[in-house]
């Protein structure tokens, strides 16, 4: 089963603060991989909110290529961070010729553009991007977003970034996800490691989901090209909240009752009943089934924590003001925030959704019975 | 017959017969049981004739012949009274002293069972042992990182949908702007198919009924009906328990009168309404009622003359373009009940059956499609329509899933399967089976006969007497002298065991598959079979 945990701050953090959590849940991931999600970044990159940041891995010939097809675009290169990978290779970790984090500039075509369309420009480009990598197995695409990097790799987490020195200061950030893997159904491919990601949405998942093939089938029929990918049974999670959060404009206190809903007698008590029960029969698809703990962060940089029905796997949410985490284990949250009052730890059960905002004030809780803030 | 006596050519011997009646002398009582409960008169007193040889001691007396009779069952050999293989003679003999067995060899029966010109007719089954169903296995087993779940303990929501279902986006737009949304039935997968008032005698329809309205307001498992073609008695049409009943109508449309003129009195909407355009015992054919059956119950509520033989056409008579009819008539029905009750067509399962989904989901109001499989049974039917007509649900069931996944529609239209479910006994397999191939639901009519009322029918042609009236178990006659035979109280008792079991052993089917959350509907992950040609068909996994 694999390990989780997200950390949001005030204050700037190294994404080792993640890594050593992740490294004190050891016991739970097998050192196949680690996945890494930054947001809300600091350093070079805060000075370049609004521009995209591309990340992903490429071989010498897949950057030649990149750069050829980004110029075609009219991208120009704002902000670089190449990560030079160490001429002694680290056990378990597969040789890489460039890890790249990268800003751009739009295209001068571009502007004036809406949001939404920019929005979908930048997806379809990472789509393409991630398709002519699978071609010439030269470039994995992880991410083309504004104020997003993300670092996927095989091997131990503490392994991975110390072979690949993340412990730096352009890599700061106030969000960081991370998880370490526990290779179970798949063969090992970067595009099945958490967390997923799709347009400002990202989600990282334990446990393993038995609803995935008409999940996924349902998900892929919506006629959107983002919905693809599906390497792991996790990545629905992370598109159901994006269809949630786009195409319902619902919020985060819905994504419970999209995944989970409540059964009917307490629909029937429930003061949003009628609604509820429209939004369970018509995303009767998207209902998940299994033992998972998922954690997401949303585009407005909100960290939530939800669990499957039955409250299968275990995961906690704690911290103090200014700096909060969301962990799957409490050890992975003792090494994330070891000065925190533990009796205000909250493991949420089989109805709550636990909230961090961005004002990381406090953990919110909101259960599944409650009252919902519906658009009107 | 004497040697030299005269034969036609439709003269048989016992030994001609499908079913040979084995009757034991020495236990036999007499006592006249059997030949009055034969529900085809196919066994008689019998006075047999004895020859006994005396041969005495010594040289004095000649040996000498006693020629007497005793008294027993004679088999009659006329086609027309054929031992059907009931058993019923069996079930009265106080002595197990007779019993029918079947013939070790394929009867002559057959080629002279259509006297007269009349070609067999015959209630029941399609009389084919064994299906793909059985063969589908379940082999995604939760292990380790996704651990099975506990069939007694957890919490289950085994509950499907009928209705259209909009889009999620539509739904909630709806929703928020009041507009009409398309009423939805959650209700529990496993339905009591069509048979109607008629084909089923007074007391197993009204066992049935029980049972299912003990099912909902005891239970809280809401288990649906359907009426079939043939109306529904006046009181339920006006009770609250009509909510529990799916109201058919078919291309005779008996007993529609009754109901509309019931419409302005109905306490509650009925569940659904399901217009039959074909069913699988007897494809692209009508409704049939043999006139023995219509007796003046049955006249007065499907409002037709007693003593006629009742059979509806193979098609809705206001059919001017097919898909025009379907969706004026999916409206009309609709607008009966004031847009609050949902309409769908029942279909009998066919190579065309996708053409026929492809132009409902194009038709805002068809709230569901049902396909009734080759294996479907009845109360009446040609028996070349039973044995040759037809097509399997299960590639039927997953071609017209997977056309919906195509056109993203996957959960907007239900899909029911029927025909042949559990027909060797394993119904909550093959439900199962057929809810991960792609149905929302499934119907059965034959298992709720045998297992709530004890039908005789087997799949090799035994009994298969329901289009006569002559069930001998009462299930399927409309003759009083027959049908008190069955307690209609003891249905609803054994139709509530019957549920209970099946829910019992879906759970312990999803259980370890690790679904309890939703009803896995379209978990093709989870089939394997061990035939390539039937995975690659179904697009399942092939496993050996």
């Amino acid at each position: 089963m694999c390990r989780l945990i997200a950390v949001t701050s005030e204050e700037l953090q190294s994404p080792m603060l993640a890594i050593r959590a992740l490294d004190a849940m050891r016991e739970g991931h097998d050192g196949s991989g680690v996945g890494l999600f930054l947001t809300d970044l600091g350093g070079p990159f805060e000075e370049l909110k609004g521009a995209p940041i591309l990340s992903g891995i490429f071989t010498a010939k897949g950057i030649k290529r990149l750069d050829d097809f980004m110029m075609e675009l009219g991208f120009m290169t704002k902000y670089k961070l190449s990560i030079k990978v160490p001429r002694t290779s680290a056990p378990g970790i597969p040789k890489r010729d460039v890890y790249l984090i990268r800003a751009y500039e739009y295209p001068e075509a571009w502007e004036g553009v809406d949001e939404a369309e920019i929005q979908d420009r930048l997806m379809l480009i990472r789509l393409q991007l991630r398709q002519m990598g699978e071609e010439n197995e030269d470039m994995i695409v992880f991410s083309f977003w504004p104020d997003v990097i993300m670092l996927k790799e095989i091997g131990d987490p503490l392994t991975v970034a110390e072979h690949l020195q993340l412990d730096r200061e352009e890599l700061r950030a106030r969000i960081i996800m991370a998880q370490g893997r526990q290779n179970t159904n798949y063969a090992i491919n970067l595009y099945a490691c958490h967390p997923f990601f799709i347009q400002g949405v990202a989600t990282m998942t334990n446990g393993e989901n038995t609803a995935f093939v008409p999940i996924r089938e349902y998900l892929m029929g919506r006629g959107f090209p983002g919905y693809m990918g599906y390497q792991s049974d996790s990545e629905v999670f992370t598109h159901i909240l994006h269809f949630m959060l786009n195409r319902l404009g619902l919020g985060i206190e819905a994504y419970k009752h999209v995944i989970t809903p409540l059964q009917d007698g307490d629909l029937e008590h429930h003061p949003d009943g009628r609604f509820l029960k429209h939004l369970k029969h018509s995303c009767r698809k998207l209902i998940i089934d299994g033992p998972n703990c998922v954690i997401g962060c949303l585009p407005d940089k909100t960290l939530f924590m939800v669990q499957d029905r039955k409250k299968l796997r275990p995961g906690v949410a704690g911290g103090r003001p200014g700096l909060y985490a969301l962990s799957s284990e409490m050890c992975g949250l003792d090494a994330a925030v070891p000065d925190r009052d533990k009796s205000k730890d909250f493991q949420p059960m089989h109805l709550d959704t636990a909230i961090v905002h961005k004002d990381r004030k406090e953990v919110t809780i909101c259960r599944q019975t409650e009252r919902l803030s519906l658009p009107h | 017959m004497s040697s030299n006596g005269k034969i036609v050519p439709s003269t048989l011997s016992v030994k001609d017969l499908p079913w040979q009646i084995m009757w034991h002398k020495d236990r036999c009582t007499l006592c006249g049981r059997c030949t009055a409960v034969c529900p085809v008169n196919a066994i008689e007193l019998g006075v047999h004739r004895r020859r006994v040889v005396e041969t005495t001691m010594g040289l004095t007396e000649a040996p000498s012949n006693v020629f007497g009779v005793y008294y027993g069952i004679r088999q009659k050999t006329d086609p027309a009274y054929a031992c059907v293989g009931c058993g019923m003679c069996n079930l009265v003999c106080p002595n197990e002293a007779i019993m029918p067995l079947r013939s070790d060899e394929i009867d002559k029966l057959r080629f002279h069972v259509n006297r007269g010109g009349q070609p067999r007719r015959r209630g029941g089954r399609r009389n084919v042992p064994g299906g793909i169903l059985d063969r589908i296995k379940f082999i995604r087993i939760s292990m380790l990182t996704d651990p099975a779940l506990d069939a007694g303990r957890h919490e289950f929501e085994l509950r499907t949908l009928l209705g259209r279902v909009l889009p999620p986006e539509q739904n909630l737009k709806l929703l928020h702007d009041e507009g009409w949304i398309p009423p939805v039935r959650e209700i529990y997968p496993l339905v009591i198919g069509a048979m109607s008032f008629g084909a089923l005698s007074p007391n197993m329809w009204e066992g049935l009924q029980m049972g299912v309205a003990y099912l909902n307001e005891e239970l809280g498992m809401p288990v649906r009906m359907c009426t079939g073609e043939g109306g529904c008695p006046p009181r339920l049409l006006r009770s609250r328990f009509i909510k529990y009943v799916i109201l058919q109508i078919a291309s005779g449309y008996f007993g529609w009168d009754e109901i509309i003129h019931a419409i302005p009195d109905m306490k509650e909407d009925p569940c659904a309404i399901e217009i039959k355009y074909g069913q699988g015992a007897k494809p692209g054919d009508g409704g049939l009622l043999m006139w023995h059956k219509v007796n003046n119950l049955i006249a007065a509520i499907r409002g037709v003359p007693p003593g006629v033989s009742l059979p509806s056409p193979p098609t809705h008579q206001t059919k001017y373009s097919i898909e025009e009819a379907v969706a004026k008539m999916i409206q009309s029905m609709y607008m009966a009940w004031g847009f609050r009750v949902p309409v769908y067509p029942k279909i009998s399962g066919t190579t065309t059956a996708t053409s026929v989904l492809n132009n409902l989901t194009r038709n805002p109001y068809a709230a569901a499609m049902a396909i009734d499989g080759e294996d479907g049974g009845t109360g009446a039917a040609y028996n070349v329509s039973m044995d040759h007509m037809g097509h399997p649900t299960a590639s039927n069931i997953r071609d017209c899933y997977l056309n919906l996944v195509k056109l993203g529609k996957q959960n907007e239209i239900p899909l029911f399967a029927g025909g042949g479910t559990g027909k060797q006994g394993n119904l909550a397999a093959n439900a199962a089976a057929l809810i991960m191939l792609g149905a929302s639901g499934v119907q059965t009519g034959k298992y709720i006969m045998q297992a709530a009322a004890g039908c005789l029918g087997s799949e090799s042609d035994r009994c298969n007497i329901c289009n006569i009236g002559l069930c001998p178990k009462g299930i399927t006659s409309q003759d009083p002298r027959l049908y008190r035979r069955l307690d209609p109280e003891k249905v609803a008792e054994r139709l509530v065991d019957v549920y209970l079991a099946f829910d019992t052993e879906l759970r312990k089917i999803l259980a370890p598959l690790g679904r309890s959350t939703s009803l896995p509907i379209g978990m093709s992950d989870a089939l394997g079979i061990d035939d390539k040609a039937a995975a690659d068909r179904l697009q399942i996994r092939y496993v050996v």
